[in-house]
């Protein structure tokens, strides 16, 4: 059966194909569709495949875990940064290994369409010391997901599926099965001397995982493909970078070429593809992984390694495209036959077109919170405002500029506090009500205990906004939420952020602003794009 | 068989309504599809793009290169330009809506932007939003472009039709024969 999938879409169907039976995940553009594919869907629905959002993605990878540790199969979705917020869980999976398959997900965004880094994942799966896949399109996404619970199983281990933004979010027609797998039944052979992490147990579990790794590289040998041609130019490509040397080439390249699709690297390849020639060129999406480890295998007198880092074959940051792949190939031939390089031509943008960046909604409540909080501000010297991460981040942009940082899931908090404790005042944090679920309460607690001079606003629009509008974890919690953490009642205000309520707005405001200690100041409408799909139904 | 297009416009426009009646389209003919599509932070009032490629054999790359796309189809005049350096300069089409969406203080004047169309030798323009209104469609305005898209897309009108009735077919009769009749709008437009 054919079916026109995104990437991510691709990846979903291949896990209830294989037999999944539990999904946990927090939002994070580029890897939201994944989960969203598995709500959707009649036969998940039908088996009851778990698929709730988790309120953060640690939570998320410590319940499949749980999971797998009863035998079922379950996998873990994020963006490369919700990786940063489950490393404990998932470097300590590794350790404990697994009962049922564990396949983490994660979906990087290189050239950060939306995000705040560039980080490549992969260098986490090795770090953790786990299989790590790499599909290079769709098809071969979905094709994985069977083999990647599979292999989760057979190495005990968790299996690490690397995707970047190109793939996740680029449709293409997929051949899928009729029929999903059955699913594993609960089973009770997890042992708790591979589970319980006291140092006796972990350095016996730390010795069979590095003892694995040469069986890890082994398993790859099937997917690590390579092709020898007469050529003195070999190529080491992974995921959708070799789309774009086969671009280059229409499918037929004239050098050898090793893709790489299964980590850890395979050394036995790499050394029969260095024996047919002189120069390595690495093509690959996000950082120089690859790169980085083949510069320390081999000798650089004996055989010219480039790509991102030696020489600027490819750039350096952002994702790669077709056309920096095909540029890059243009100047080695230039360079081999002793002529001068020169790029094909742009055609330049006009001048006329300018940039359009992305800004909060026209009537959207943030509008009002960072109008009142302005206006409020004005009246101190030197205000600070520490923003987190949501559509609420566009506050830092004209016509607002009322954002002094946004660092990462709910640093707002934690960094006013620390401003206050510096001797800042006033010091403000603006959150959202998913964010502050997600990493904010803990901050809040210190603040409490410490009795700390701030006003935190939770801007609550009763959803998920930035990724498209999913349930928040917290909703209509928050006061008791904030009230059972120590803040006083007195303290937790709630403000409708409307236009014509600024007269309100801006008192409260000032009010908690003026009152020592953390004051909570929630600010609640319904997001304007769910209320318009709620309206619809 | 090759078809590479650009899909543009500004968040929430309904680019990516186009981009999948295309995409239907040429899937029941059995040609291999590949859509890049930008979710995210820009759908909120920024600019937004889909590279669709179609070819009868496989395609690599989920993105178009430079100067290669054949047409560029674009709900806002100044968002088409934005991706002249992708479009074909011997033989690509812009198919775009004159209607300017003006959400940002540095958007061009009416002389800048029309200076810069004037180079371009292979235009379509029509204010699809006001022929939407004018024939009591206000919410078919992207399929009245796609309509006047479909000469230069090569791709047979009846195909289109029937694309737009299988994806309409679950929002209702109602729905279907207003997408229809967008498109047949759009079609006699661009002929003028």
């Amino acid at each position: 059966m054919k079916k026109l999938l995104l990437g991510d879409e691709a990846i979903a169907l291949g896990a209830i194909n294989a037999g999944l039976s539990g999904v946990y995940a927090y939002p994070g553009t580029p890897s939201t569709e994944v989960t969203e594919f598995i709500q959707g869907n009649p036969v998940a629905r039908e088996r009851g495949i778990h698929s709730r959002w988790s309120t953060n993605e640690k939570t998320a990878m410590e319940a499949a875990l749980g999971m797998s540790y009863m035998g079922k199969r379950a996998m873990v979705c994020m963006k490369h940064v919700g990786l940063n917020v489950c490393m404990d869980p998932f470097v300590n999976s590794a350790m404990t290994g697994v009962g049922g398959g564990v396949v983490v997900l994660v979906a990087d965004d290189p050239t950060m369409h939306s995000s705040q880094d560039e980080q490549d994942s992969r260098y986490l799966g090795s770090f953790a010391m786990v299989p790590v896949l790499e599909p290079r399109d769709q098809q071969q996404a979905y094709d994985m997901m069977a083999y990647a619970f599979e292999l989760s199983e057979k190495r005990s281990l968790p299996v690490l599926m690397r995707v970047t933004t190109r793939m996740a979010h680029s449709r293409a027609v997929v051949e899928v099965a009729e029929t999903a797998a059955p699913q594993n039944e609960l089973n009770y052979k997890s042992q708790a001397k591979d589970w319980v992490l006291l140092p006796v147990n972990a350095r016996r579990k730390n010795d069979i995982l590095v003892g694995l790794q040469p069986s890890l590289e082994a398993d790859g040998e099937a997917w690590n493909k390579l092709t020898v041609k007469d050529s003195k130019l070999g190529i080491i490509t992974s995921g959708v970078g070799w789309n774009y040397v086969m671009e280059a080439f229409g499918g037929d390249c004239p050098h050898s070429v090793l893709h790489i699709t299964h980590y850890p690297l395979p050394h036995a390849a790499i050394a029969q593809l260095c024996e047919n020639s002189e120069t390595i060129l690495i093509v690959e999406e996000g950082q120089p992984f690859i790169e980085e480890k083949i510069q320390g295998m081999l000798p650089q007198n004996q055989w010219k390694v480039i790509g991102k880092l030696n020489g600027g074959y490819l750039p350096r940051t952002g994702e790669l495209s077709p056309d920096c792949v095909r540029e890059a190939f243009r100047r080695i031939d230039a360079e081999a036959a002793g002529v001068e390089y020169k790029p094909v031509p742009e055609v330049a943008k006009p001048e006329a077109v300018v940039a359009r960046p992305p800004a909060l909604c026209q009537g959207c409540g943030h509008r009002s919170v960072y109008e009142a909080l302005n206006l409020v501000l004005q009246e101190y010297e030197n205000p600070r405002v520490f923003g987190d991460i949501g559509c609420y981040t566009l506050g830092f942009l004209p016509p607002f500029r009322a954002l002094h940082s946004c660092v990462d899931m709910g640093a707002s908090i934690t960094m006013a506090k620390g401003a206050a404790d510096a001797g800042q005042f006033p010091s403000i944090a603006v959150i959202g009500d998913s964010t502050f679920t997600h990493s904010g309460m803990t901050g809040l607690l210190d603040a409490i205990n410490e009795n700390a001079n701030i006003t935190v606003i939770i801007s609550d629009n009763l959803t998920t906004a930035m990724t498209g509008g999913q349930d928040s974890a917290g909703t209509s919690k928050y006061e008791a939420i904030c009230t059972g953490l120590g803040a006083d009642p007195a303290h937790v205000r709630v403000v409708v952020p409307l236009p014509q309520n600024m007269e309100a707005i801006t008192a409260t405001i000032r009010e908690e602003i003026a009152y020592e200690g953390v004051s909570v100041i929630i600010p609640r409408r319904e997001c304007l794009q769910t209320l318009k799909r709620h309206k619809k139904k | 068989m090759k078809l590479d297009i650009i899909l543009a416009g500004v968040g929430g426009q309904g680019i990516l309504t186009v981009a999948a009646i295309i995409g239907e389209a040429c899937m029941n003919e059995g040609l291999m599809i590949k859509q890049a599509e930008v979710h995210g932070m820009s759908q909120r009032g920024g600019d937004v793009q889909s590279n669709l490629r179609i070819s009868d054999s496989h395609i690599y790359s989920d993105l178009i290169s430079k100067g290669g796309a054949d047409v560029i189809i674009s709900l806002e005049p100044m968002e088409a330009l934005r991706y002249l350096p992708w479009l074909n300069p011997e033989t690509g089409w812009i198919i775009t809506s004159s209607a300017r969406f003006v959400n940002i203080p540095t958007y061009p004047s009416d002389e800048a932007l029309e200076a810069a169309y004037k180079d371009q030798p292979r235009v379509v323009s029509l204010d699809v939003e006001k022929l939407a209104k004018e024939n009591g469609i206000p919410r078919s305005a992207n399929m009245i472009l796609l309509g006047a898209a479909q000469e230069a897309l090569g791709i047979e009108y009846s195909k289109l039709e029937d694309a737009i009735r299988r994806l309409f077919a679950r929002k209702g009769d109602e729905i279907v024969e207003a997408n229809l009749k967008a498109l047949a709008i759009g079609r006699d437009e661009a002929r003028k």
